[in-house]
C-alpha cells in the first residue's frame, strides 16, 4: 500500500506546482465535476435525500417536482437519490480495479523494463495472452461462476487492467534506465532495489498516474456495460449502468430515465479522460510533439 | 521476409498454447461442478459419479486438458449438453451475423474517420480541426450501450424509421436484413471512428512535413492530389494496424451491441452460454475467438512488414 499512497501524493503535488498555467478551463471544469461527484457519493447518506430503494407506487415515473427533484423511476423510486447512490458503485469499482492494475502491473512492468531478459519475455508474453481474450466475455464468464458481487467484479476488472499498466510502466522504465542518473547510481554501487524505488519509481509514477485516470474511465464504462446487461452489481443496488438498462424499457414514455444516468456517466467518463489525457500529454514529451 | 514470418510464427505457438490453457482453466477450475450443472434437480451421488466418469471428469486435470487439446487439434471442440449442437455448428450458424456487423461497422467508421482525418490534417490547428478533434475526444467517452440507447430513441422510437431489434437472414430478405443492421453497425461505427480519425490525422500531419510533399507543392500539384495520392498511403500504416485489431476484436462478437439489438451473433451465443452454464460451448467459442484474435494480430504484423520494408529488414 506504500506504493499507492506515494502515487497519489506525487500526482497531486506535481499538478498545481509546475503546470498550473497551461491547463485550460475545460480541465478545471472536469476537475470540478469529479469533485462534485466524489462529494455527493461520499456524503450520500448525510444528504437530505429520500431513500434510493423506497418505492412509491402512486408516483411512478413522476415528473420533476420539489419532492423529487429529478422525478421518480418506473417503481416510484427517487431518481436523484438513485443517481447519487449509483455514483458510489461506479466510483468504488472504477477506482479500486485500476489500483489493482496500477500496483501489480506497475511493479511487473518496472521489473521487466529494468531487468529485461527472459523475465521480460515471460511477462510481456503472458500479457499478450491476457489481451487475446475478449475482455467483456472473460469478465462475464468469471462473474457467472464466482457470483455477482462488487468485490468479485472489482477483482476481475483489476486483473484485466494489469496488462495496460504493465506496458506503460515497462516503456517508461526502458527509456529511463538508460539515462545518466540511473547509470550514475549504478556506478555508485546502489542496489537494484534502491535504483528501482528511489531513482526510477518517482519518474515512472507520473505517466502511470495519468494512465490510471484513463483506466478509471474505461472501468466505469465496463462496469456500466455489465450492469446494463444485468450482470454487474446485484439488485436492488442501483448503478448507472443498471439504471440505463432499466430506462431502456421505458424509452417511449419516459426517456429521461435512461438519459439522466447516461448523462451522468458520460460527464464522469469524459472528465476522467480529459484530466488523464492532459496529464499524459504533459508527462509524455513524444505525444506533446504531435 | 521468410525469416520474419518464421520468427513471428514461432512466437505464435507458445501464445496459442497459453491461450488454450487459460481457456481451459477458466472453464474447469472455477467453482461449480459440471456434472451437478447438467443433472440439475436429478443430481444424486450415484448419477453424478456416473456422469463424471462418463465425461472423464474423474481424471486428473492435466489429463483432461491434454485430451481436450488433442480433440481440439483434430477439429472436435465438443458438443453442447443443452442443445446437442457441436461448437463448430453453433459458431458456423452465428459467425455470418457477427462478420456482417463487423464489416458494416468498419466501413462506416472508415467512411466517417478517414475523410475527417484528411481534412483536419490539411488544416491542422484550424477551427475545423480543433472542433473535430474535440468532438472525437468527447465521442471516446460515449460507451456503446449509451449511443445504442440514443440511436434507438431517435431512429426507432421517435422517428420510427428503423426497427430497434431483430434480424432476418440476408438470403431471405436482403433489404430487411440491412435495415436491421443499420443501427447496430452505426453504434459500433460511432465508437470506432474517433480512434481511426485521431491516428490517421496525427500520422498524416507528420507525413505532410516530409520533403517530398514540399516538392509536390513546389511542382504546383493540386492540394487534393497531394493529400489523397501522395500523403494518404504512407500515413495509413498505423491505421492498418488499428483496423486489423478492431476486426480481430469484433469477430469475437460485439457483445453489448448484439445483445441490445437482439442480433444472433457470436457475442449473443457467448452470453447465452454463460447464462445457461453451457461450459462446452463457452470454452470452445472463447478458444476460437481468442485464437482468431491472436492470428488476426499475426496477419496484421505481416501486412505491416509488407507495407513498410523497414520493419522486415530492421530491428523490429
Amino acid at each position: 500500500m506504500a506504493t499507492l499512497e506515494l502515487t497519489l501524493d506525487e500526482g497531486l503535488q506535481a499538478r498545481p506546482l509546475k503546470r498550473g498555467r497551461r491547463l485550460g478551463p475545460l480541465f478545471w471544469a472536469a476537475i470540478g465535476w469529479m469533485v462534485l461527484v466524489f462529494a455527493v457519493a461520499i456524503f450520500a447518506d448525510f444528504l437530505p435525500l429520500p431513500s434510493p430503494t423506497d418505492m412509491d407506487m402512486l408516483e411512478r415515473r413522476a415528473a420533476f417536482s420539489a419532492a423529487h427533484w429529478l422525478g421518480t423511476d418506473g417503481l416510484g423510486r427517487d431518481e436523484l437519490s438513485r443517481l447519487i447512490h449509483g455514483a458510489r458503485i461506479s466510483l468504488v469499482v472504477g477506482l479500486c480495479a485500476p489500483v489493482i492494475g496500477l500496483v501489480i502491473g506497475g511493479a511487473l512492468g518496472m521489473l521487466a523494463g529494468y531487468f529485461g531478459g527472459r523475465f521480460e519475455t515471460i511477462v510481456a508474453g503472458s500479457m499478450d495472452v491476457l489481451l487475446a481474450f475478449p475482455p467483456l466475455i472473460l469478465v462475464l464468464a468469471v462473474i457467472a461462476f464466482v457470483g455477482q458481487s462488487i468485490f468479485n467484479l472489482t477483482l476481475i476488472l483489476g486483473a484485466l487492467s494489469i496488462p495496460a499498466s504493465m506496458r506503460v510502466a515497462r516503456a517508461a522504465t526502458l527509456t529511463l534506465s538508460r539515462r545518466e542518473f540511473v547509470i550514475a547510481a549504478q556506478a555508485l554501487g546502489a542496489s537494484h532495489a534502491r535504483i528501482l524505488l528511489r531513482e526510477l519509481l518517482p519518474n515512472v509514477i507520473l505517466p502511470l498516474f495519468a494512465f490510471f485516470l484513463l483506466g478509471v474511465a474505461v472501468i466505469i464504462v465496463v462496469e456500466g456495460a455489465l450492469s446494463f446487461l444485468g450482470l454487474g452489481v446485484p439488485p436492488p443496488i442501483s448503478s448507472w449502468g443498471s439504471m440505463i438498462g432499466e430506462g431502456r424499457e421505458s424509452l417511449d414514455v419516459a426517456p429521461r430515465l435512461a438519459f439522466l444516468p447516461a448523462a451522468a456517466m458520460f460527464l464522469t467518463v469524459l472528465s476522467f479522460n480529459l484530466v488523464g489525457d492532459t496529464l499524459r500529454a504533459l508527462t509524455d514529451p513524444r505525444q506533446g510533439a504531435l | 521476409m521468410a525469416f520474419f514470418v518464421a520468427r513471428r510464427l514461432l512466437y505464435l505457438v507458445p501464445v496459442l498454447i497459453a491461450v488454450s490453457l487459460l481457456t481451459f482453466s477458466i472453464a474447469s477450475l472455477l467453482p461449480g461442478d459440471l456434472a451437478y450443472t447438467i443433472l440439475g434437480d436429478q443430481a444424486t451421488p450415484e448419477n453424478v459419479a456416473a456422469l463424471r466418469a462418463d465425461m472423464g471428469l474423474d481424471q486428473p486435470i492435466w489429463w483432461r486438458y491434454l485430451s481436450w487439446l488433442g480433440n481440439v487439434l483434430q477439429g472436435d471442440f465438443g458438443r453442447s449438453f443443452r442443445t446437442g449442437q457441436t461448437v463448430l455448428q453453433a459458431v458456423a450458424e452465428r459467425l455470418p451475423v457477427s462478420i456482417e456487423l463487423m464489416l458494416l461497422a468498419q466501413l462506416g467508421a472508415l467512411a466517417i474517420g478517414v475523410p475527417l482525418a484528411i481534412v483536419c490534417a490539411a488544416r491542422s490547428g484550424g477551427p475545423f480541426d480543433r472542433f473535430m478533434t474535440g468532438t472525437a475526444f468527447a465521442m471516446l467517452s460515449v460507451p456503446t450501450f449509451l449511443s445504442a440507447i440514443l440511436l434507438i430513441y431517435f431512429f426507432a422510437v421517435e422517428l420510427r424509421w428503423l426497427p430497434a431489434t431483430g434480424y432476418v437472414p440476408f438470403a431471405e430478405d436482403p433489404i430487411g436484413n440491412l435495415r436491421f443492421f443499420v443501427l447496430p453497425s452505426l453504434t459500433l461505427a460511432l465508437a470506432e471512428w474517433p480512434g481511426i480519425m485521431r491516428i490517421l490525422r496525427s500520422d498524416m500531419i507528420a507525413t505532410l512535413q516530409e520533403d517530398y510533399i514540399a516538392l509536390a507543392k513546389a511542382k504546383g500539384l493540386k492540394p487534393a492530389r497531394i493529400l489523397f495520392v501522395h500523403a494518404l498511403k504512407p500515413s495509413s500504416l498505423t491505421l492498418v494496424t488499428i483496423t486489423g485489431i478492431n476486426i480481430g476484436r469484433l469477430i469475437g462478437g460485439a457483445v453489448i451491441v448484439e445483445t441490445v439489438f437482439a442480433l444472433p451473433g457470436i457475442g449473443r451465443l457467448l452470453v447465452g452460454a454463460i447464462g445457461t452454464r453451457d461450459l462446452i460451448i463457452l470454452q470452445g467459442v472463447v478458444l476460437l475467438v481468442a485464437a482468431g484474435f491472436v492470428i488476426m494480430n499475426f496477419i496484421v504484423d505481416l501486412l505491416y512488414a509488407v507495407l513498410d520494408p523497414r520493419i522486415r529488414h530492421g530491428h523490429a
